[in-house]
Formats: C-alpha cells, sequence, structure tokens
C-alpha cells in the first residue's frame, strides 16, 4: 500500500511538472553576483511577460566561466572577462554580451562613522593587513573631521570565485605595487587576512553583521542593505564617491577604443570624474545554438529585450550602457545562430 | 515427487491461489533463482558504488597529485591565481573544530550515556533520550542558521574577549570576529554529542551486570561502580564512539561553512577566521575555473573520504571487539 | 577505612554523578535554544505568501519559498524510489541469503563505512557521474544523490529486523507451499515492516535536510521546476542561499524555511517512533 501511494504522488508531481505554458521555454544560467540585483528583475519581469523561465543562479564570475565550460547552463555571467585559454576551452567558443557598467563600493560598517576618505596608500593598506585599527594615523590623516574608534579592522572578501574581485584587484594592483607583488588579481585570490563571504550576499552580510568591518561590494549591494561606503581619490587627484554618474565618466575613456569582443578592464580610469572601481560585466552566450534552437530563440528575445530595458538598471544604481555601445552589443547578437 | 498443492488438506481457510505455488518445476526455480540473484545483485550495488566514488575522487584528483604530490598534504598555499594549491590550511582548520568539539562532546556525550544506563530514574529515560534523537535530527543547515545569526554574535560579543583577556595570544587574539574555529568547533560538538551518546550507551549496556554487582557488593559508590565497571572495562568501545564523533565532525560541512570565517590561514589563534576541507569545497567547487583548481579541490575530497573511511573502519573494530568481549563474559 | 576517605568518596559521588545531570542540562540548553530561535523568528513570515509564491527579485518583499518546498518533496521522492528497494532488496540478501558469506560481510562492512562517508563527498561523485555527461544540473542528479545515502541504512535496518522475525513464521509459509521469494516479500517482510518502516522514514527525514550534495547536482531554480530534468529549488540550499545574503527580508525568510524544515523533519522523526511505539514492536 505504501509503494502505491508512492507512485501516486510521483505521478502527480511529475504531472504537475508537465504543466508548463505551451510554448514557454526554461533556460539556466549562472555566474555574476555583482549584476544579479538587476538581472533578477529583468528574468523575474520577462517571465511576467513572456512566460519563459530564465532560472539564473549567482555563483559568483568563477562560477559562470566554469559551468560554461563544463556545458552545464545554457548561458553564464561574469564581470572578470574570460581569458583567450578559457574561451578557447568552451565548445563552439564564446561571446561577451555587456550588459550593464557597476561600481564596487568600499562599503564598511564602523560604528559612529558615515563617511569615510580613502586613498590608494590606506585601501592596500587595509586590505594587506598593516593597518588593524580604524584609529591609524594613515585613516585618521585623510579624515581629519572624523571621531574614528580604536576598534580593530576586519576585512571582508570573497571566499568563491568572483568578477567583483577582479575589478577591485585588479585596481589595487594598478594602485599599489606592493599588493601587486604580493597578492595580484583575480576572481580568486590568496587573501591576506580578513573573512571571506560567498558572494556579493555574503560580503554584504558580514559588513552588516560585524562592527569594523570593511569590504568591497558593488554598489546596489551596500545601498540595497544601507550600508556606508568609502569616498576614493581617482587617479586625478579628487575624492569621488561610486554612482550612476562617476561610473559612466569612467567608461567613457574605454568607450571610444572598445575592443571587437567588448573585452575591458575600466579600473583606474583617467577622467576627473571618474570613480576609481568600476567595471563592465557580460553575458557570456555561446555563439551558436542550433543543437538547442528553441533555447537559442528564447535566449535572443530575452537579450533583445533586456538591451531595450536598460533604463531599469539605473533604478538599481547600475549605469546603463550608452546607446552607440548598444548598437555594437545588437549587431553582436544579431550574430548568434539558432 | 511433491505432492501438487491442490492435493494439500486445507488448514483454517484455503490458501489464496494468488500465493500458491504455481507452474511447472523448472518456472519455480526459475523465479526463486531470480529473486536471489536480483537481492545480489542489489546487495553487490553497495560495492559498486562504494568503488565508484573513491575511483571518482581518485581520477579527478590525479591532474592535481601530478602537479603537487605529497607535498600537497604539506602545502600551505591556497593560490588560485597562481596556480598553487596546498591542502594543510584545510586540514588544519578541519582538524582543530573538530579537536575543539571532541573536547566538548565527550564529558557531555559521556555523562548523558552514563545517565541514560545507569543513573536515570525510569520516567526520565525516554525524554531524555528523545532530546537526543532531536538534536541528532536537527538539519546542519538550521545549525549553521542558528550559528550565524545568534551563535557568532554571542561568541564576538560575550565569550571571545573574555577569552582575549583572561587567556591572551597564541590561542586567542584578534581578529575576533565570531567567525572562527572555536565557534565552528562548539557547534560540532552539539552536532557530534548524539553520536558519542548513542554508540556509548550501546557499550555501556553491553557491560554485564556481573560488573556492577562486583562492584556494589566491594561497597563501590555509585561514581566508583561507574568508575571501574562500565568505564574501565569499556575504553575501547568508548574509544570507538570518539572516533565515530570525530569522523561525523570531519566531514559536516553546512553548519561549519557558515561560522568559520572561510579565511584558508594557520593559525594557533582559535578566535581567528579558518578553513576546513568539507567548506572549501562547498565554496569554490561550481565555481573553480582553472583545471587544477578544480582537481585540487576533489584531492582534497578524496584526503576527506579516507580520513573518515580509515577512522569510520578503526571505530566499527574497536566498538565490536568491545561488545563482543561482553558477550563472551555473559556466555 | 579511614573516615576521612569515606566522605571524601561520597563527595567524589555527588559531585560526579551531578556533574552527570548537568550534562543532561547542558546537552538541553542548545536544543532548546535553536528550537525556540527558529520558532519566534520563523514565525514572522509563516503565512500563505510564503507557501505559494515563488522567489521575488531583490527588493521586493512579496516572494515566498514554495518551489523549495516542492522540490525538497521531489528530490526526497526521486530518492525514496532509488533507494529504497535496493536497500530494501539488499537488506532481505543479507539476512536470507548471503549471511555468514565473506561477500556478505563485505557489503556490511561496506554499508557501514559508507554511512560515514561526508555528504559533500557524495555530492561530487553525483555531479561527476550524472551532470557532467547530463550537461546539466537536474533533480534527477540531486535525487539520485541523496538516495544513495539512504541505502546503507535501509539495508543494516532491514537486514536486521528480517533476522528477528522467527524461524516458525517462514517455516508456516514454506510448508504451505508458498514460494521462497513469496515468502521473504509477502510474509516476513511484511511482519516485520513496523520496524522496516521506521527506518525508512528516519533515513527520508534526514536526506530531507541534507544541503551540501544538491549543491552540485539539483543546483538551484528560482521558478516552479518543470521537470525532473531541470535544476530545482529545495528548502535547504535555499535557506543557505538566503542565510549568507544581506537582505533582512531573505533572513526572515531563511528562518521561515527553517521552520518549516524542522515541522517536516522532526515531524518524520516522531511519526516513526510514535507508529512503532503504539504497535507495540518492530516485528511482529
Amino acid at each position: 500500500m505504501k509503494m502505491s501511494k508512492l507512485v501516486l504522488a510521483g505521478a502527480t508531481l511529475l504531472g504537475l511538472g508537465a504543466m508548463s505554458p505551451a510554448g514557454a521555454v526554461d533556460l539556466n544560467g549562472a555566474g555574476a553576483t555583482f549584476p544579479y540585483p538587476i538581472y533578477s528583475k529583468w528574468f523575474f519581469q520577462f517571465n511576467q511577460e513572456t512566460h519563459n523561465q530564465i532560472n539564473y543562479q549567482s555563483i559568483g564570475s568563477g562560477g559562470g566561466i566554469r559551468q560554461m565550460t563544463e556545458g552545464t547552463v545554457d548561458f553564464g555571467a561574469s564581470d572578470a572577462p574570460m581569458t583567450d585559454e578559457q574561451i578557447a576551452a568552451v565548445k563552439g567558443g564564446v561571446f561577451h554580451l555587456p550588459t550593464v557598467m557597476g561600481a564596487v563600493a568600499v562599503a564598511y560598517d564602523i560604528p559612529g562613522i558615515s563617511s569615510l576618505k580613502l586613498d590608494a596608500d590606506a585601501l592596500s593598506g587595509l586590505f594587506l593587513g598593516t593597518i588593524t585599527k580604524w584609529n591609524d594615523p594613515k585613516i585618521a590623516a585623510l579624515n581629519p573631521g572624523e571621531k574614528l574608534p580604536d576598534l580593530a579592522v576586519n576585512i571582508a572578501h570573497r571566499s568563491d570565485g568572483s568578477g567583483t574581485s577582479n575589478i577591485f584587484t585588479n585596481y589595487l594592483s594598478k594602485v599599489s605595487p606592493d599588493w601587486k607583488s604580493k597578492v595580484g588579481f583575480g576572481t580568486a585570490v590568496k587573501w591576506p587576512v580578513g573573512v571571506g563571504g560567498k558572494g556579493n550576499e555574503g560580503v554584504a552580510g558580514l559588513i552588516r553583521q560585524i562592527p569594523g568591518t570593511i569590504g568591497y561590494v558593488e554598489l546596489a549591494y551596500a545601498i540595497e542593505n544601507k550600508i556606508t561606503y568609502a569616498t576614493l581619490k581617482n587617479s586625478a587627484g579628487n575624492w569621488t564617491e561610486p554612482s550612476i554618474a562617476s561610473t559612466t565618466a569612467a567608461a567613457a575613456g574605454a568607450l571610444a577604443d572598445m575592443p571587437e569582443d567588448f573585452r575591458v578592464m575600466i579600473t583606474n580610469s583617467p577622467g576627473a570624474a571618474a570613480y576609481p572601481i568600476c567595471g563592465f560585466t557580460w553575458l557570456l552566450v555561446h555563439p551558436s545554438y542550433e543543437s538547442s534552437k528553441d533555447k537559442g530563440k528564447t535566449l535572443v528575445e530575452f537579450l533583445r529585450w533586456a538591451y531595450v530595458h536598460e533604463s531599469m538598471a539605473s533604478a538599481l544604481y547600475y549605469a546603463p550602457l550608452p546607446d552607440e555601445l548598444i548598437a555594437k552589443v545588437n549587431a553582436r547578437i544579431a550574430q548568434i545562430k539558432f | 515427487m511433491e505432492p501438487r498443492t491442490t492435493d494439500l488438506p486445507a488448514r483454517s481457510g484455503e490458501v489464496p491461489s494468488s500465493i500458491r505455488e504455481t507452474g511447472s518445476r523448472l518456472s519455480r526455480f526459475l523465479s526463486a533463482r531470480l529473486f536471489r540473484t536480483i537481492t545480489l545483485v542489489f546487495a553487490a550495488s553497495l560495492l559498486l558504488w562504494a568503488g565508484a566514488v573513491a575511483w571518482l575522487l581518485f581520477v579527478a584528483s590525479k591532474p592535481a597529485f601530478a602537479k603537487f604530490g605529497w607535498g600537497f598534504i604539506r602545502g600551505t598555499d591556497w593560490d588560485p591565481v597562481n596556480g598553487i594549491f596546498g591542502a594543510l590550511p584545510f586540514i588544519w582548520g578541519t582538524c582543530v573544530s573538530s579537536a575543539i568539539a571532541l573536547l566538548i562532546a565527550t564529558p557531555l556525550g559521556l555523562g548523558l550515556a552514563l545517565f541514560l544506563t545507569e543513573l536515570a530514574p525510569q520516567k526520565a529515560r525516554s525524554p531524555v533520550s528523545f532530546m537526543v534523537d532531536m538534536l541528532n535530527a536537527i538539519p546542519s543547515v538550521v545549525y549553521g542558521l542558528w550559528g550565524v545569526f545568534v551563535l557568532a554574535p554571542l561568541m564576538r560579543v560575550h565569550v571571545d574577549p573574555l577569552l582575549v583577556k583572561s587567556i591572551g595570544t597564541p590561542f586567542f587574539g584578534p581578529p575576533d570576529t565570531g567567525l572562527s574555529l572555536l565557534t565552528a568547533g562548539v557547534i560540532l560538538a552539539i552536532m557530534v554529542v548524539p553520536t558519542i551518546v548513542s554508540i556509548s550507551r550501546e557499550v555501556f549496556e553491553a557491560v554485564p551486570d556481573i560488573f556492577r554487582e562486583s562492584a556494589k557488593a566491594l561497597g563501590a559508590t555509585r561514581w566508583e561502580t561507574m568508575r571501574l565497571a562500565v568505564l574501565g572495562s569499556s575504553k575501547n568501545g568508548i574509544l570507538g564512539a570518539v572516533m565515530l564523533a570525530l569522523g561525523r565532525a570531519l566531514g559536516e560541512t553546512m553548519a561549519v561553512t557558515m561560522v568559520i570565517g572561510n579565511n584558508p590561514q594557520i593559525s594557533a589563534n582559535l578566535v581567528a577566521p579558518a578553513h576546513s576541507m568539507a567548506s572549501v569545497i562547498a565554496n569554490e567547487f561550481t565555481e573553480a575555473v582553472s583545471d587544477i583548481h578544480l582537481a585540487a579541490l576533489s584531492e582534497i575530497g578524496l584526503l576527506l573520504m579516507c580520513l573518515t573511511l580509515i577512522l569510520n573502519v578503526l571505530a566499527h573494530l574497536l566498538v565490536w571487539a568491545t561488545t563482543r568481549k561482553f558477550k563472551a563474559v555473559r556466555a | 577505612m579511614n573516615f576521612d576517605t569515606a566522605s571524601r568518596r561520597r563527595l567524589v559521588d555527588q559531585v560526579m554523578v551531578a556533574l552527570c545531570w548537568a550534562a543532561v542540562a547542558l546537552a538541553a540548553i542548545p536544543l532548546v535554544a535553536v528550537l525556540c530561535y527558529v520558532a519566534s523568528q520563523g514565525i514572522h513570515r509563516f503565512d500563505l505568501n510564503f507557501f505559494t509564491h515563488v522567489p521575488a527579485p531583490v527588493g521586493d518583499a512579496s516572494g515566498g519559498m514554495a518551489n523549495s518546498l516542492v522540490g525538497t518533496l521531489e528530490l526526497v521522492l526521486i530518492a525514496s524510489v532509488v533507494g529504497i528497494p535496493v536497500g530494501i532488496l539488499a537488506g532481505i540478501y543479507l539476512a536470507e541469503f548471503g549471511k555468514a558469506g565473506k561477500f556478505a560481510w563485505a557489503v556490511r562492512f561496506t554499508a557501514d563505512v559508507l554511512s560515514g562517508v561526508p555528504s559533500i563527498v557524495t555530492g561530487i561523485a553525483a555531479y561527476t557521474l550524472i551532470v557532467r555527461p547530463m550537461h546539466h544540473f537536474s533533480a534527477w542528479a540531486g535525487g539520485v544523490a541523496l538516495g544513495t545515502m539512504m541505502i546503507p541504512m535501509i539495508t543494516r535496518t532491514t537486514e536486521e529486523l528480517v533476522k528477528m522475525v522467527p524461524r516458525s513464521v517462514r517455516e508456516s509459509a514454506l510448508a504451505l507451499g508458498i514460494p521462497e521469494w513469496k515468502t521473504i516479500l509477502g510474509v516476513v517482510v511484511t511482519t516485520a515492516r513496523n520496524g522496516i518502516l521506521m527506518g525508512v522514514l528516519l533515513s527520508l527525514s534526514r536526506i530531507a535536510g541534507e544541503t551540501a550534495p544538491l549543491l552540485f547536482t539539483a543546483f538551484n531554480n528560482n521558478f516552479w521546476s518543470t521537470s525532473p530534468n531541470q535544476p530545482t529549488a529545495s528548502l535547504t540550499v535555499q535557506i543557505f542561499t538566503y542565510a549568507i545574503s544581506p537582505f533582512d527580508d531573505w533572513h526572515d525568510q531563511a528562518w521561515t524555511g527553517a521552520l518549516t524544515l524542522l515541522l517536516l523533519v522532526v515531524g518524520v522523526n516522531l511519526m516513526a517512533r510514535i507508529f512503532v511505539k503504539r504497535t507495540g514492536r518492530a516485528v511482529g
């Protein structure tokens, strides 16, 4: 009797499962947590309008690259552009499609402090572990008006493979020779100090939980969770905060000579108003979906839909792509075969 | 020639034809054989699966083993950027957090087991036993959730500063964020107490009463009876229980990864963040970009499996030997 | 005997016995703490929304974990189909046919050893065996991973219980002319069914609470999973994802998810024990 009940339950579930709306296609993607706030909104709304389910799991840019290579997802997402070897390892190749630009905020939770200025020296000192207390003279010198407490510095970094880490460490490598030699940059580095969180979500969680913590998160995560973030000195010597305007300024220089495959880093950009830690984030798609035409068709439908809905991104503090760039990306999308 | 079943006189009621032996001798023989074979195949599938797991891990680890050799176990660097991987920080974190767990859980577990077998009034036995079963039933992720939002802040605000102030470095010092080896050890302790209780109980219950009675006859107090008759004779069994608990603690993933801090460093500071073998696999497996990274993670999985395997085997042998000894005495 | 020694011994005795009682109290504290926190924090979002909606995007507080709950049930179902028949039949083999042989000993040993393998290792194995060749994450992979974890426990439980069935039961059935396989399945196992059911329910409750093996097999899904071939959400993975996030709304949902999971797991556990208690014994 038990057996037949099980069988009945199973049949019901599978039957329910088979009841998806006619013609709806399911896609699976995985990757960056950096753009997750905007991607989750896009996929949700796309589902509301077209009934196609695009299941995106934010497991980190490293995850997006790895799962694209393994072929277990239909598309990936990463804020760390893939290297030539990584692209070669993916069956069928990869197109990088930039979706939005974002700023990496240096977010902190120091009791009593609501504004903090950090220059490249202080920032690398904090993350290298050479500055261990918040009332360290180097930090005090930059913030004369603030009452910095005698509290230990806790660094929050990523424990998983992350494009956000890539952007952040890329910046540190450019401005701190010490950092470059000791650590370098990449999606997963050997962090000298600190606690590791999984995803932008994890790092933001750590910053909120533990007083005295400083970490790096995509701007949307800082604002969404009401976490304070630091003002940084850019390459022109100006103090800038992460915002849509300063991100767009950072990208301005790069737009002029954008490579054909859209792979470019925009950290420490020249420009008076540029915020120094910005980056593009890309969707990683196959050039050809001929073996799964339905998926290819739906993916392209989504892509075209997304680039028309770029304005949704600004509500979440991502800088939307300028129109000239969108035109170039659409030309690329037209090359996807299915 | 066997009489056909229809010729047999019926007992109370006819034997229903649906279960009666029907068909020719050959078909009966074949169906019996078939059943035996099916059960044999399924029994063999256990061996097959165990072999498959071991082989899969072994094959997946080969690139890492080829590159780093046995130095992998001694290597202290986990550097994905430069392709250098060493497992020692994770082995350290796993072993130290498990050791802390056992330090806390063993006296607790033994006390509970002794309570249940020697001291408990009849009415108290059931509820306490039930309580231990419930501790065992709570899923790891729920312990982790509670650990992140309740235990870690508790440790950070109340316990860690006390330890830093009273005992200080090198075992307790900054950074103390509440996400640490100590917190992981405490959660693990809660999770392995049921293992120690259930195995110790099994061993204590197997101790022949004659041992207890002899002690009592000599005028021993309750504690002395427990110490001499029960604990004294069950040493190997208790060791087995501890080893099984250790095996469980080593492999625990979710609760540990949520409270250990995920920082692969080796330090004597117990309130600093650390990492463990199971945690690094959980965090990095789906995201390891380079093949050598994936192979290194698989090798850590292989190491973990070997460790728990050895512990399990030894533990079962110890417990089995102890209970067998008692059976011999009773007989 | 010296009077001082006697009173010292009495003191030691009282202290040690008190410590044993203290152990009981100490063990009760975390249990009560965990249960109380989960109940008190989880009750806030324990509403219809939670059980009927799928996750909403970041910033939208109207989401729920309905698909996770269904996903967990789906995974447990697949695991049962894999694990229960294999476990029971393997246990029957050990009790009826293998008995003391070398092969049977090896199988028993393997079962005991397999039950100690960390679940994350099972996850890696299932990923390599199923996800990679299939080129996508799926509920099948997750269910199979969980099912293989059930097999050792069900095998051993079935073996113990089938052994406990008195010879007379077997012999009377065989004497009535019932074929051996029908005797075992229809009579012996039926006699032992209470205990076997308890073993099955306990292992079901155990795998319903597993997270690690699902991370690389069933993955996760923000929508209703429409087939076992798709990745699926599960209570445990969703609780984990939400717990380590920074969003308060997700934290609340994590507690509610934990409450739901606890009710499920503890409920099945209780069911198993009460069922056996009520019918009196595991066998007969």
